[in-house]
């Protein structure tokens, strides 16, 4: 008798509490996204958005797959209308997911090169994030190293930093390799880069590179805006650290640097489609290109816009062609590649 | 998760198997073993001293004790490595001073395997200490009476008499810890060592194979069933309630000459270890970047931080109170299985219990949307999902256990002939529950309501899965900074945290010093 009281007493306060906390329903132009970018890499240029055009922006950030999971999950009911990663393969995931869909838009077309887009639309690149050798300019000189191929030469023997395989970067970094040179070969390679390790992996990107400037090892492969972040500093120890490395554009010869993109799509059952058009359109736009440059050292992927003083600084280079698509498509191949490697 | 995980999914099932499937499990066996020793190693002697001998800063060490508590594992992750890694402070000092390169000396490495253990045994052994001084607490006088006039001396009265009497406790408190160290992602993936839990984010995420990585959780489990079924079998040969509390506590054993310092040192090296320094450590961060990341939305994380974590505290606790008097009250094989059931979410890693959170309640509002749209033409859209209230329950799975193992505690230690006595004076059972056992179980339902307040302010991954739009908690944008790798810049969000936790430890302490049962004057 009393157990019941007791749970109905419960489901009536669950009831209570559900009907407090459930969203307000808002009025007025708006636009909800799922991002997987980070809220300061992304609810900047939101602001701006909404500055500009008077449409309110909504904001949910977490992990890509854990978003992923949520769309799928809330269906035909989600509140979101765009989709933002940090990585194509998880775009093109979404995309077969079903979850995504096609968005013809001329501005768009026209200021995305065709390798860092979906064909059909249903996602678009924003930003280009380059994975580079970084090296110690103490020890290393530029002319010893050539390709990514070439880390996995005995030369380089506990010389070598990397982060864990858990890490996306690198998954999608050796996808790329797998799709120049198949899965037998690039294991070997692998294999060959984990007898190059300093020490077992550890640590993010920015450890990479603060663990080649004291000497721990001699080079490292990070993505670039983490050492843009280091150059542009507070902090005097990670300015210096930063100073003491330098950036090597591999396969200048061959296939290119490996790249990735952070992009968007718009969900397959938006409500607010025409807002979210219009807001892929303005993270396409100079002014919000030029942001991710400046602030956080990404690439354009608008080739017109010139790059910031940081990414000048580094020179200029030729990005591998394969569509990002393809990275994606890759990626369980090459974690089971890395894990057959012994790359932890 | 468990009905995905039924369907066999052979190749990357063979694939794990070949390759890394056994150092997940051997690293999650010693990780698991690790943190519980060192959790018993640091907690027992601390409380044994705490409570029941005399020496200086006793007072002092008894909430100090209980600080680590209120740092986030991976947080006193990141401040170690940072201090102590390769290109810190630390080593970088040593070979500045004398002239070393890295060939010339050797220096444990943190990132790794004994380094997660470390940290981990550091912000967990409150557990343990917490639960073992009140079960010192409250041993009644009598039998360490009994014992001295037998002439045991001190020694033998504590690991002969006081320990086993503990045992209970004891093992509530590592099996808390043990689970507590399984579910763990943070450290252990940043330490680069790939147990059971990374394993499942890794093929769920990398190969995008749900079935395997449910699988894998499904062998997690299988884990924490084994550590249940210990914990049961060795309560089962004995009853521990005591028969008596009337009689006076025996004075404290005043140490002297050569043990103070010994007692002084077990009770400062935990808190110094696993909360002054790495604290010292965020303040110094936090004091250099807060300028730059402290702005008017500080306020409104920190309110957010603070009422998720009452709120959720608080219905935890009713819940946790209604499981275990039911269980009391009619102790039939099913409602043990559902109590026991209940206990399993604490050793799931939080993105898992989500997105099981996630599935059911999103196929709920699928279908009261389906039927309101069939029967009255409105689309209800999503009532459950992507609100406070999915947050809240997933945070019921997984900290449910917490609470209950504190009033389950609670509720043993008050002698089934109490209820028997009111029974007969013609109470219901939920009178019982109001003017007998509520008033004596004061000092457990407190505790259990501060611990899950804590683990709530601290609880990340299933928050920034669940969480509604344009909503922050502190641990949110503590974790978007440094996973961005901006550590400095996220020390003052987590200093909030640590500080948000330190009131309730401190509030803790002092309800356990205060309610003994058979002491606690009824209001």
């Amino acid at each position: 008798m009393s157990t019941v009281s007791n749970y109905r007493a419960l489901l009536s306060a669950f009831c209570l509490l559900s009907s407090l906390l459930a969203p307000p329903v808002l009025a007025g132009e708006e636009v909800n996204i799922y991002s997987a970018r980070k809220e300061d890499l992304i609810k900047p240029l939101l602001d701006d958005f909404s500055k500009q055009t008077g449409v309110t922006v909504n904001l949910v950030t977490g992990k890509e797959e854990a978003l992923l999971q949520r769309l799928q999950s809330e269906g035909a009911n989600t509140p979101a209308d765009v989709l933002l990663t940090s990585d194509a393969g998880r775009l093109a995931a979404a995309q077969q997911a079903g979850v995504l869909q096609a968005v013809k838009s001329e501005a768009l077309a026209a200021r995305i090169p065709a390798s860092y887009r979906d064909p059909a639309g249903y996602w678009y690149g924003l930003s280009v994030r380059a994975r580079p050798i970084v090296y110690a300019k103490e020890r290393v000189k530029p002319a010893e190293l050539s390709t990514y191929e070439d880390l996995a030469a005995p030369k380089w023997k506990g010389k070598i930093c990397v982060r864990s395989s858990d890490s996306v970067y690198n998954q999608s970094l050796v996808a790329g390799l797998i799709s120049h040179h198949g899965e037998a070969k690039t294991e070997t390679w692998a294999k060959g880069l984990v007898a190059n390790f300093a020490h077992p992996p550890k640590g993010g990107d920015r450890d990479q590179i603060k663990a080649v400037a004291a000497g721990e090892c001699d080079l490292t492969l990070v993505n670039t805006y983490y050492l843009g972040g280091m150059v542009n500093a507070q902090d005097a120890a990670e300015k210096q650290a930063a100073a003491q490395v330098a950036v090597f554009w591999p396969n200048q010869k061959t296939t290119g640097v490996h790249v990735n993109i952070s992009g968007a799509g718009v969900t397959a059952h938006a409500r607010h489609r025409d807002s979210a058009v219009r807001l892929l359109e303005f993270l396409a736009g100079d002014s919000a290109q030029r942001w991710y440059a400046d602030v956080n050292a990404e690439y354009p992927v608008n080739p017109a816009i010139p790059p910031s003083v940081t990414l000048k600084a580094w020179g200029e280079f030729k990005a591998d062609t394969v569509n990002v698509a393809k990275l994606g498509e890759l990626n369980a191949a090459a974690v089971r590649v890395m894990d057959r490697a012994g790359w932890k | 998760m468990f009905v995905t995980a039924l369907h066999p999914s052979g190749a990357v099932w063979r694939h794990l198997a070949d390759t890394v499937l056994t150092d997940y499990a051997l690293h999650s066996v010693l990780l698991m073993l690790g943190v519980g020793g060192g959790a018993l190693l640091i907690g027992v002697p601390a409380a044994w001293l705490t409570s029941g001998c005399e020496f200086p800063g006793r007072r002092l060490f008894e909430w100090a004790l209980l600080l680590p508590m209120a740092i986030p594992a991976y947080i006193i992750a990141y401040t170690y490595t940072g201090l102590l890694d390769f290109a810190g402070p630390l080593q970088t000092g040593l070979r500045e001073t004398f002239g070393w390169t890295r060939q010339d000396y050797l220096f444990p490495e943190v990132r790794s395997l004994p380094g997660a253990i470390v940290m981990l045994a550091l912000v967990l052994y409150p557990y343990v200490y917490l639960l073992a001084r009140a079960a010192f607490l409250d041993q009644s006088a009598a039998a360490l009476e009994v014992s001295r006039t037998l002439g045991a001396g001190p020694w033998r009265r504590f690991f002969r008499v006081s320990l086993p009497m503990a045992r209970p406790a004891l093992i509530a408190g590592v099996s808390l810890v043990q689970m507590e160290a399984l579910a763990d992602y943070g450290t252990v993936q940043y330490f680069g060592v790939s147990t059971l839990t990374t394993g499942i984010f890794r093929v769920w995420f990398g190969m995008g194979d749900s079935t395997a990585a449910a699988q894998l959780a499904g062998l997690l489990l299988l884990f924490v069933f084994a550590l249940l079924a210990l914990e049961r079998l060795s309560r089962r040969q004995a009853r521990f309630h005591h028969t008596g509390n009337r009689s006076q506590r025996p004075p404290r054993l005043a140490l002297r000459g050569a043990w103070r310092p010994w007692a002084v040192a077990a009770c400062l090296i935990p808190p110094l270890f696993g909360f002054l320094i790495p604290a010292g450590q965020l303040t110094v961060w936090a004091l250099r970047t807060a300028p730059q990341v402290v702005d008017g939305r500080f306020l409104q994380l920190l309110a957010n931080s603070l009422l998720l974590a009452l709120g959720a505290a608080g219905l935890i606790l009713l819940l946790a109170l209604l499981l275990g008097y039911g269980q009391r009250l009619r102790s039939s094989r099913w409602v043990r299985l559902a109590v026991r059931s209940a206990g399993l979410g604490y050793a799931v890693p939080g993105t898992v219990i989500a997105i099981g959170v996630m599935l059911p309640l999103a196929a709920l509002d699928r279908s009261v949307d389906g039927w309101a749209r069939q029967w009255f033409g409105v689309s209800t859209g999503l009532l459950l999902s992507g609100t406070l209230t999915a947050l809240v329950f997933a945070y019921s799975a997984r900290f449910l256990p917490v609470a209950l193992h504190s009033v389950e505690a609670g509720l043993t230690r008050i002698r089934p002939n109490m209820d028997a006595a009111a029974r007969s004076l013609g109470a219901t059972p939920r009178a019982v529950l109001w003017r007998v056992h509520i008033p004596m179980l004061r000092g457990s339902l407190l505790t259990a309501l501060l611990l899950v307040f804590v683990d709530v302010i601290k609880e990340l991954p299933a928050t920034l899965v669940l969480r509604p739009f344009n909503f922050n908690t502190l641990a949110v944008r503590a974790y978007e900074l440094a996973s961005d790798e901006r550590l400095a810049d996220s020390a003052s969000f987590a200093l909030a945290i640590v500080l948000a936790g330190i009131g309730p430890v401190i509030l803790l302490s002092r309800a356990i010093s205060q309610a003994r049962p058979g002491y606690d004057p009824v209001p």
